[in-house]
């Protein structure tokens, strides 16, 4: 289970990150009152919330935040372009604030510092009352009074999550008039007593002007778990002495005899107040007990509701529920072995219904790990406007396909290079203005984002109208590195591709953004290890495209299982191009790369049989599986195509960190273990252990 | 996170106490002499079964095992302590070991000749490592004991994958891919 704790900042980081995407949208669109009204929840949960846990510092800081934006709900300020970016400020330094209880000096400055900014554009009147004075009272006229009857009981392990009744209490009594009177019949002997455990139950009688949803908000963390009451007591009705409210109060079951004369006997004031007023007829009550009932039923079905939306589960028990899938999946493959060889009817027919769940049920497991990539292009608003700013630079940005779905692994993985390319785009790709203007562009720049399913892939690209790569500057910068000769012949792209070597920086100012280049090649690498590719389009003058491929999941991939001597290997489908036997070997050649031709084409081959040194003589006939990596194309030499094969990838651990070549491992029908093979990863390796003059990986694989 | 901090002060005096007392050790052949691990290290032991290699590893890497869905590494002693190889035989086993990795709980496999038994050693009675004379590099033992007449090497698997001479074997193979790439693109000093 999550600690409480944990559960309100990741509640509160979520609520933050609300705050932000309303405040960029409010920038936007300054009339969108929805907006107002995200960024005032966010604040106000977490103001209430952080009370509870004793963040109060928290407390207090959300709380001016809140007086000035619901003054902004209220039309009495205007959203500015200062008021946006007081708040997202404000909203980091919550994130900050999060973080600890013992705030830091530098917080508590930085803080003080953020409201002095608040207030000379927001006038601070009468800080405390503001609050109290919540919207849902506007418009009531404020002599109304009303007398409530709340009651409430914690729930036993209440005390253990960390919900105390003080902080409510408080926030009850500070409503109005109050009695309070805490019952505790429900305390058992002191040696059954368990300190953590709650045993009490309160009850307060509340003279107030608020309204009863504002009672309610103070419960607003606890609703599900306290049983909570709160009624109403009609005092327009005279007539009736406290005795009989009290023969209506024991009669509703709701509070015990002696409770009451409790009440009325050790607190005067209220009786007498109550007495005075006088107090509901039975009528009245039968039909506050309808109302009430109705109430309850409509905030039970909202409550259900609610509990069907979303379920927080912890990621790990996840991670257990696709391992479990993934042995289904290997025992289904296993199953259907053995019904292919004992050819008895009724266990094929039990073996494809199970294959049917099985698919069925991982592709639900799969779609719950599934999270829509609109979720991180808050963040990278946020990026493209506080850089846009600090660069002078008029951007804007665009996103298209924000539910696209992609593994929520492949998706945290995935910001840090999406951050860097946006980066890039915004400090080298798009113009300062002027420059713009001058070349005869729209003085905002644009940088589309977008996402799109295709395939079994997903296709991000980030476009922008920017300048484009120069490829003169590149192939000179490329050739002072030294990364390329002048005699090479490049194709655009792979001079493109250039820019993702490392060491390659073609702006001629470091800057605080980018420009050091060691953000590309990371980028690069960081989304091959996704198992996704990386390409770059690009016109002078006209901007920049680049598109990222990437698998949909990381677990469960088609592969194609092949056999060289008594060794399995898969390789991934979506690499595999075609079969061919091998007719002719070029013996010729004394690297391991050979050459293959296919219908007039010439593909180089490795063979795994000399890669891998199995052991055993080659067969007579050997196959090549023929695969492809961007425009590029290979061959693996083989025993045998054994055939097309479903696996639940593996990962072989830290130990194997060291050897590439491969992706992970798999466990086939037999129980056995196979290894997958990475065709880019591994031709790169067996390239590289060509050029390189000490190959002494090979002597040492013999001793 | 509090659970796992009463787990590891459970653990640290659970050694303490046992320290005081004796440690339970189970005890394998390795090329004819007797060798042990913490029972508490351990997991559980297997019949030998087939290990998958993976080409173009350390030699000392066996391979890898299918250990009820995970897939689990398995370590040639014999080769990472230099001795003489041996054939499988019926009384090959692989003992499967917990170690802590990087804060990561992993299970490994050691290939065994022969798992013996499981003994009491009284900690009183084992010794410090020798300086000289043991095959097996002093860091990688916590111990030698005496059992019926033979004496048992303790070992300590933790301290083996600690090791930084073991680590460095491991990085080899991408460090030396790393510096071909480096001499192909004509060495530039971009990596920092």
């Amino acid at each position: 289970m999550i600690a409480p704790l944990e559960t309100f900042q990741i509640e509160a980081r979520e609520h933050l990150v609300n705050l932000e995407a309303a405040l960029l949208e409010l920038e936007e669109q300054p009339e969108e009152s929805e907006a107002i009204d995200t960024a005032f929840r966010a604040i106000h949960t977490i103001k209430g919330a952080a009370g509870m846990f004793g963040f109060q510092q928290l407390t207090d800081f959300a709380h001016h935040l809140e007086t000035a934006l619901d003054k902004l709900r209220q039309g009495k300020l205007d959203v500015s372009k200062t008021f946006i970016e007081i708040f997202l400020d404000a909203g980091d330094l919550m994130a900050e604030m999060l973080e600890d209880t013992e705030f830091s000096a530098g917080q508590t400055i930085s803080s003080e510092k953020l409201l002095e900014r608040l207030y000379q554009i927001a006038p601070e009147d009468d800080p405390r009352k503001s609050l109290i004075q919540a919207p849902e009272v506007q418009g009531e006229p404020a002599s109304e009074e009303a007398i409530y009857r709340v009651r409430f009981k914690p729930d036993r392990d209440s005390f253990k999550n960390g919900f105390d009744a003080m902080p409510v209490l408080r926030e009850l009594t500070s409503l109005g008039t109050a009695e309070v009177i805490c019952k505790h019949e429900n305390l058992p002997a002191f040696n059954q007593l368990e300190p953590q455990a709650s045993y009490l139950s309160w009850e307060l009688l509340l003279v107030t002007e608020a309204s009863k949803d504002t009672l309610m908000d103070a419960f607003m963390f606890v609703a599900d778990e306290w049983q909570i009451q709160v009624d109403e007591i009609d005092i327009h009705d005279t007539d009736e002495d406290a005795d009989k409210l009290g023969e209506l109060l024991v009669a509703r079951g709701n509070v015990a005899k002696q409770a009451l004369d409790e009440a009325l006997g050790e607190k005067p004031a209220i009786g007498s107040l109550l007495k005075e007023q006088g107090v509901v007829q039975e009528e009245e009550v039968k039909a506050a007990l309808k109302e009430q009932q109705l109430t309850r039923k409509v905030k039970a079905k909202k409550q259900a509701g609610k509990s069907q939306a979303t379920v927080r589960v912890p990621a790990e028990k996840l991670d257990s529920l696709m391992n479990l899938v993934g042995e289904l999946v290997i025992v289904q493959a296993r199953l259907n072995q053995v019904s292919d060889a004992v050819n008895n009817d009724d266990i094929e027919g039990i073996a494809e219904e199970l294959e049917l769940l099985t698919t069925q049920m991982r592709d639900e497991t799969f779609g719950i790990r599934m999270m829509p990539i609109g979720s991180t292009f808050g963040r990278f608003r946020r990026l493209v406007r506080d850089l846009s700013s600090e660069l002078g630079k008029s951007i804007q940005l665009d996103t298209q396909g924000a539910d696209t779905e992609l593994d929520k692994v492949v998706l945290d993985k995935l910001a840090d290079p999406l951050i860097h390319l946006i980066r890039n785009s915004i400090d080298h790709g798009i113009e300062p203005t002027e420059d713009r203007l001058a070349l005869g562009k729209t003085p905002t720049g644009n940088i589309l984002l977008s996402a799109s399913h295709a395939d079994s892939q997903v296709v991000i690209t980030i476009k922008d109208d920017g300048r484009g790569l120069n490829k003169d500057k590149i192939k000179a910068k490329a050739i002072e590195k030294q990364l390329i000769t002048s005699k090479d012949q490049l194709t655009d792209e792979q001079i493109h591709q250039l820019i993702f070597e490392p060491g390659f920086s073609t702006a001629a100012k470091v800057s605080d953004i980018s420009g050091r280049g060691v953000g590309m090649d990371v980028v690069k690498r960081s989304i091959m290890e996704l198992g996704g590719k990386l390409s770059i389009d690009s016109a002078v003058g006209e901007g920049t495209e680049l598109t990222i491929r990437l698998p949909m999941t990381l677990a469960i991939i088609e592969g194609l299982m092949v056999a060289v001597g008594t060794e399995y290997y898969v390789l991934p489908l979506n690499n595999v191009e075609e079969c061919i036997e091998l007719t002719q070997s070029n013996t010729h050649a004394k690297t391991r790369r050979r050459i293959v031709e296919l219908r007039g084409q010439q593909i180089p081959y490795l063979s795994l049989r000399e890669w891998f040194e199995v052991p055993g003589d080659e067969p007579p006939i050997q196959q090549v599986v023929i695969t492809h990596s961007g425009s590029e194309r290979f061959g693996f030499c083989v025993d045998e195509v054994v055939g097309q094969y479903q696996t639940v990838i593996k990962r072989l651990g830290k130990l194997y960190e060291g050897v590439s070549g491969f992706s992970g491992a798999t466990i086939l029908g037999d129980g056995s273990v196979a290894m997958i093979l990475d065709p880019v990863a591994l031709i790169d390796s067996v390239s590289s252990s060509e050029f390189g003059e000490n190959t002494t990986q090979p002597i040492r694989m013999q001793s | 996170m509090s659970e796992q901090t009463i787990a590891e002060t459970e653990l640290a005096q659970d050694e303490e106490q046992s320290s005081h007392v004796s440690v339970q050790v189970l005890t394998f052949l390795l090329d004819d002499e007797v060798y042990g691990v913490d029972i508490r290290q351990i997991q559980e032991v297997l019949e030998y079964r087939k290990v998958t290699r993976v080409p173009r590893s350390q030699p000392f890497l066996l391979g890898v095992i299918n250990l009820r869905g995970k897939v689990v590494p398995v370590l040639d002693l014999r080769r990472l302590f230099d001795m003489t190889l041996a054939e499988i035989t019926v009384n090959t086993c692989i003992v499967i070991i917990d170690i802590l990795l990087d804060g990561e709980k992993v299970s490994i496999g050691i290939l065994t000749d022969a798992v013996r038994e499981v003994v009491e050693l009284p900690v009183s009675e084992i010794s410090a490592p020798p300086r000289i004379g043991s095959r097996v590099n002093n860091r990688f033992i916590n111990g030698m004991g005496k059992h019926e007449g033979d004496f048992i090497v303790i070992l300590d698997v933790q301290k083996v994958m600690a090791d930084e001479e073991f680590n460095a074997m491991l990085d080899v193979v991408s460090d030396e891919a790393l510096a071909d790439e480096e001499g192909d693109s004509s060495d530039n000093s971009g990596h920092d």
